[in-house]
């Protein structure tokens, strides 16, 4: 059996891509991607959790947090079309009109 | 009813103040938008709508039918009756509430009557009520009187004016200040009507206040006065600290106590009579505080009449006269006090020789006549000062009603160099006016002989007395006499020097205008009769009616006559009637030799005045401009205030507060421009702070759970 902290490490990893993704591309679809990756870093260790402990809740949360991530991924995307639509671009640094 | 008509009393006032608050509601509703449609200016105010509505039928009906401005509008009619009316109905009340106080024992003669309780703080207990005793009472009847007098008058005299109404409300809530003032029982309400009399006093002198002079000399009237009622109010201070009280009488009848107990020392007493005249000299324009009343010449003249002749300006002759048991405890006071009033009428008298402007000439015979009260008050004959004020009021309301009436013939000419032989053109005015001089001249039979004999006479032989201020005073007498004769043959005498124009419109006045005048004429003749000394085998009814104020110690032992002891009968008995008959003949010759040398220079060698002025042109420079006195105080006085103003105003407001204003919004200005960086819109870096967040909390909570 491998050991629970392998499958943390894993989740630690996948984590950290996540987060090094949204910090640092440009393209808003990579960085949707990138923030499904953090989820799913998430999601592992929740999993992991849940068996190491013999409780079924791991298993649940993973689930929801799926559930989540997909609606999200859905209102994302729709916004992105929006945005495309209206500024023609969807790189990051170039939509920073919100601002004082 | 046990006080029979002094149960009334309270309606001397308040007749008045009803005058006020029927025509001010007049000049609101009627005239004021009357005149607002005559210039063609919207109703100013938002609730003027309902009003608006109304008063513009109102005002178009009078209009309307009146074709123009010959025929009265019906508002005008109603206030030209109610304004004299409420006075005159004062005069009566008054008159009867005099007459039933004269039925009375001498030392019962003090009649007061609390309205209601005014101030009650820790124990300052402050009523407001109203004292008739024989001083307010003479105050009362001579204010009312001619009060009434004068408002008659104005309703001819100001019948061309526009602003009709807005005059009548100032000259009704004048004579509701006024009484308040001589009738308060307190030194607080004395002060109330104090301001209240100064509040109308700048409205009235600014009454034409398009014009720039008149809004500037009502404020001068206004600044100056603050100055003495700035001494006033300390004096009232120092009076209740020491006296704890305010009330008139609590505090005359605690001075022989606190004298006893070593309280009220000559030093406090000094103090505080010295800030009361500080007041007088404000309201009584006395040197140095006198600057504003020529000025407040540009007034319309009824106004100058009432106010700054008959009543106001002797309000601090009433204040003094009603302190007099605290100033004849401060001898230095008492010097102080003859000495400036003596000096005043002497200084004023020179300067009124050269003036050309008729009102200007009465202006400064007023500063000269107001200074012969001081003079009197100084020399502890406060009897002969308020009974030179009960004549200076008849005589000289009449001399500037006179005026008034010459200037109202000659279409608004104020200028005695363009006058001249008005005499077939305003006999009344003329007539009336001559004895008015007559009576200011010193001529014996007339008001003002008696009056200012018995000043003169006091000046001399009274304790506090001397030769040196008879001398002055007399002196002043025949330089008075020398003066109004000069007004009088440049104004009715000789050849015209009128424009044409205006003396083709020269005529004598509507009969209310010279109704008063005579009315004043026969009071300023038989005025003083009621003051005929013993000497030449008078009475002297009004030393004796005044008596119980001044020596009330006296007339509490015996009955009137032994009253005039303390100082007038006391004096006069070290000294032989021949003495005072030969001091009234020299007076009299003085007098006499004034008005022969004004016949000499204004009738005889008309052009000698011109050659005279020529051959000492920086004495008549000097004289012409009042002794540059106003130039002096612009430089001394004002100069200085507008300059630590200034000063003041650069370095404490422009720096010091508004450095603290501004520095605080700087300080959130610079604040906001360093922390407006974190938002610059970058999705990433918004993305960044998330993580650097999440990274310092996650490591915070390991951090503790390591420690721990």
């Amino acid at each position: 059996m491998i050991a629970p902290s392998a499958y943390l490490l894993l989740s630690a990893i996948l984590f950290g891509i996540g987060v090094v993704g949204v910090v640092t591309r440009k393209n808003v679809l990579i960085i949707l991607m990138s923030v499904e990756l953090m989820l799913n870093g998430v999601n592992v260790a929740f999993v992991a959790a849940g068996s190491y402990l013999g409780d079924a809740a791991g298993g649940v949360f993973a689930f929801m947090v799926m559930t989540v991530a997909a609606a999200e991924a859905a209102v994302g995307l729709a916004l992105l079309i929006a945005l495309y639509r209206l500024k023609e671009t969807i790189d990051i640094t170039e939509l920073k009109v919100l601002k004082w | 009813m046990v006080n029979g008509i002094l149960d009334y009393l309270w309606l001397v006032p308040a007749l008045p103040l009803l005058g006020v608050v029927l025509n001010g509601a007049i000049a609101l509703f009627a005239e004021r938008p009357h005149l607002l449609k005559e210039a063609g200016l919207p109703l100013a105010g938002g609730h003027g709508a309902g009003h608006g509505s109304h008063d513009d039928a109102h005002g178009a009906s009078s209009h309307g039918s009146a074709h123009g401005h010959h025929e009265t509008p019906a508002y005008r009619k109603l206030v030209a009756f109610i304004a004299p009316a409420v006075v005159g109905a004062a005069f009566v009340v008054a008159l009867l509430c005099v007459l039933s106080l004269a039925s009375r024992p001498a030392d019962g003669r003090t009649f007061v009557q609390i309205l209601f309780p005014w101030i009650q703080a820790g124990s300052l207990l402050v009523p407001a009520g109203l004292q008739l005793d024989p001083l307010s009472s003479v105050m009362a009847l001579v204010v009312t009187g001619v009060g009434f007098l004068i408002h008659v008058y104005s309703v001819g005299y100001m019948s061309h004016e526009r602003a009709f109404a807005r005059y009548f409300v100032c000259l009704n809530l004048f004579m509701f200040a006024m009484l308040t003032l001589v009738m308060a029982n307190n030194y607080l309400l004395m002060f109330v009507g104090w301001e209240g009399v100064g509040l109308c006093s700048y409205l009235l002198i600014g009454f034409w206040y398009e014009k720039q002079s008149a809004s500037d000399a009502g404020k001068k009237a206004f600044v100056v006065n603050r100055i003495g009622d700035f001494g006033v109010l300390l004096a009232m201070f120092l009076v209740f600290w020491n006296f704890g009280s305010l009330t008139y009488t609590e505090v005359f009848a605690k001075v022989p106590v606190l004298r006893e107990s070593g309280v009220l020392t000559t030093g406090l007493a000094t103090v505080i009579t010295l800030l009361l005249f500080l007041g007088a000299t404000g309201k009584s324009a006395q040197i140095p505080l006198y600057v504003w009343l020529p000025d407040a010449m540009e007034g319309p003249t009824p106004v100058s009449a009432l106010i700054h002749a008959a009543t106001m300006v002797t309000a601090g002759v009433y204040m003094v006269a009603r302190s007099s048991a605290l100033f004849l405890l401060a001898p230095d006071t008492m010097m102080v006090v003859a000495v400036i009033g003596a000096v005043t009428a002497i200084f004023s008298a020179t300067i009124g020789i050269c003036q050309t402007d008729i009102k200007r000439v009465l202006a400064y015979s007023t500063v000269s006549q107001l200074g012969y009260m001081f003079l009197a008050c100084g020399v502890g004959a406060f009897t002969a000062a308020i009974f030179h004020l009960m004549t200076h009021a008849f005589f000289k309301a009449l001399l500037f009603l006179g005026s008034g009436s010459v200037i109202h013939a000659l279409s608004g000419e104020q200028d005695m160099r363009k006058m001249g032989g008005l005499k077939k053109y305003v006999p009344v005015t003329f007539a009336t006016m001559f004895v008015a001089t007559l009576a200011i001249a010193g001529i014996p039979g007339l008001s003002g002989f008696f009056s200012k004999d018995e000043i003169l006479w006091q000046a001399f032989s009274s304790s506090h007395g001397s030769p040196f201020l008879w001398g002055i005073a007399a002196l002043a007498a025949g330089i008075t006499a020398f003066y109004m004769f000069r007004l009088v043959y440049l104004t009715f005498f000789g050849k015209s020097r009128m424009d044409p124009e205006v003396e083709k419109h020269a005529h004598e006045s509507p009969w209310t205008m010279t109704v008063p005048l005579t009315i004043l004429a026969v009071l300023s003749v038989a005025g003083g009769w009621v003051g005929i000394p013993a000497v030449l085998g008078g009475s002297n009814l009004f030393e004796h009616w005044l008596a119980p104020v001044f020596h009330p110690v006296a007339a509490a032992g015996a009955h009137g006559v032994a009253a005039a002891g303390a100082h007038g009968a006391e004096s006069v008995a070290h000294h032989p009637a021949a003495l005072e008959i030969g001091l009234m003949a020299l007076s009299v010759a003085i007098a006499l030799c004034g008005i022969g040398l004004a016949y000499f220079l204004y009738r005889v060698r008309t052009g000698k005045p011109a050659e005279i002025a020529k051959e000492w042109p920086t004495l008549y420079d000097v004289v012409y401009h009042k002794y540059y006195i106003d130039e002096f105080y612009e430089w001394a006085v004002i100069r200085r205030i507008v300059t630590f103003s200034n000063g003041l105003w650069e370095m404490f407001d422009a720096l010091f507060i508004d450095g603290i204003v501004n520095g605080a919004a700087d300080l959130v200005r610079a604040a906001g421009d360093r922390v407006r960086r974190l938002q610059g819109g970058v999705v990433g870096g918004y993305a960044f702070s998330l993580l650097a967040g999440a990274v310092l909390l996650v490591g915070y909570i390991l951090y503790r759970s390591v420690v721990q």
